[in-house]
């Protein structure tokens, strides 16, 4: 049985976490915001880009870039693993590095895998499996960064792709829906998925109004050479989409996980206020008693 | 001049320019070309250099271009770049540092491999520099 000390002291340490945890989620709460608010202004950008390449995909031939054609042979394969740097967020990186590892086990099951990290969470468990790490980047998921991050590593990538160090790139990020909701998504980069399907995705809804204006584009210079130059762009913003959601994320996650972890506190200061009032209680009635029965001794 | 052409500037960071203007000249990867209302619709890449736009009230203003592209409407122009910045907000000490930063790792490259890739990026980082430092008239 704990003393009154005892139980006073566990009170008093509850109350310190409580207070760490409902402080990390007021800081998660304003870089929730921040996060969100460079996703918005990366929105513009991101959808006129996809409604122009769309409109030149359709006209180019397949044969406009060399990062459209998929190898023969797929025997090297480079996955981007994007995690956080930071834990405290419930099962965040978790979930991203179960995603990763099940496609990795799955789908490239005797391939020669290699990593590319952005967060220190994923590099740490590709070092304990062991994988090949080929590039890490820690201190850009979560906090602020910019394009020439992703452009940067993205470039490399290509290189690798163009050199035939590497056959296919997948990408994981976490897809963020709502401060309650990220999901874990995997994405080919690498080879560009066919164009018709891109289309599908990215510019689905303009596509009829495009359609009309299309025709008498004029492109300069040509639409092939054009699309040549918008590829590889595309996969910057690609990666540079997805570690802006897989940040937004990660602040999201942590904010609802510190949530939980302040109510579990409350929770657990209102029990432990309840055991130590008992035992105060009950304190009080043993000492009554002792003078109760002393002074009745006394009288004989 | 009665009629304004909408131009919009976007970066993945933020829409730079969002007004009313009354001639734009771009610098196309062909050249560099102007551009009016009822132009006809024209997609073109664009190179590193100076946006230039007459703004509605007739002032002119230019606009660092990192490259990018342009698409080109009969009533708006809007330009895609990488990075993009109006001559006022052109950070005159950063961009000198850049260039200097760019001169050194280019110097000790030593006239190196010029497919190397650092060697690249320097150069596209010293080219951006001096350009920046172009517009806003410090040479």
């Amino acid at each position: 049985m704990a003393t009154l000390k005892e139980v006073k002291t566990k009170i008093s340490s509850v109350k310190k976490t409580k207070q760490i945890t409902s402080a990390m989620k007021m800081v998660a709460t304003s870089r929730l915001r921040g996060a969100q608010e460079s996703m918005e202004a990366f929105k513009p950008y991101a959808s006129k880009f996809a409604e122009v390449l769309g409109s030149i995909a359709g006209k180019a031939g397949e044969e406009a870039s060399p990062l459209l054609v998929p190898k023969e042979e797929v025997k090297k394969v480079s996955v981007i693993l994007c995690t956080s740097d930071r834990g405290l967020c419930g099962g965040f990186n978790v979930n991203l590095i179960e995603k990763a590892d099940k496609f990795i086990k799955n789908n490239l099951a005797g391939k020669e895998v290699s990593l590319t990290c952005f967060g220190k969470k994923g590099r740490d468990w590709a070092k304990k499996v062991p994988m090949t790490i080929d590039n890490q980047y820690i201190g850009v998921v979560g906090s602020k960064f910019d394009f020439s991050v992703a452009s940067t590593s993205g470039q490399k990538l290509i290189n690798r792709f163009l050199e035939g160090a590497v056959d296919e790139v997948y990408l994981v990020y976490s897809h963020y829906k709502s401060v309650a909701r990220q999901e874990p998504v995997i994405k080919q980069l690498l080879p560009i998925p066919s164009l018709d399907e891109m289309e599908k995705n990215d510019a689905a809804p303009q596509a009829g109004k495009d359609a009309a204006y299309l025709a008498e584009h004029i492109c300069e210079p040509s639409s092939d050479v054009l699309l040549g130059e918008m590829l590889p762009k595309n996969i910057f913003i690609q990666i540079y989409d997805a570690l802006l959601q897989t940040s937004t994320s990660e602040h999201g996650a942590r904010m609802k996980a510190m949530e939980n972890a302040t109510k579990a506190c409350q929770d657990m200061i209102g029990e432990l206020k309840t055991i130590f009032n008992k035992r105060r209680q009950s304190g009080i009635t043993s000492d009554l008693m002792d003078i109760v029965g002393g002074a009745e001794a006394l009288k004989g | 001049m009665a009629e304004n052409i909408f131009l919009e500037v976007v970066t993945p960071s933020k829409a730079v320019v969002s007004e009313e203007a009354q001639i734009v000249v771009a610098p196309g990867s062909e050249g560099e070309f102007g551009v009016l209302k009822g132009h006809t619709t024209f997609l073109t890449s664009l190179k590193l250099g100076t946006l230039r736009y007459k703004d509605s009230s007739g002032h002119d203003r230019a606009v660092f271009i990192s490259g990018g592209f342009a698409e080109v409407l009969p009533n708006k122009v809007t330009v895609l770049a990488e990075s993009a910045e109006r001559r006022k907000d052109i950070d005159v000490d950063r961009a000198k540092k850049a260039k200097e930063r760019a001169e050194k790792r280019l110097s000790s490259a030593g006239g190196g491999v010029p497919a190397d890739i650092d060697f690249v990026r320097a150069e596209a980082a010293l080219r951006r520099a001096i350009h920046r430092l172009s517009i806003k008239g410090v040479a």
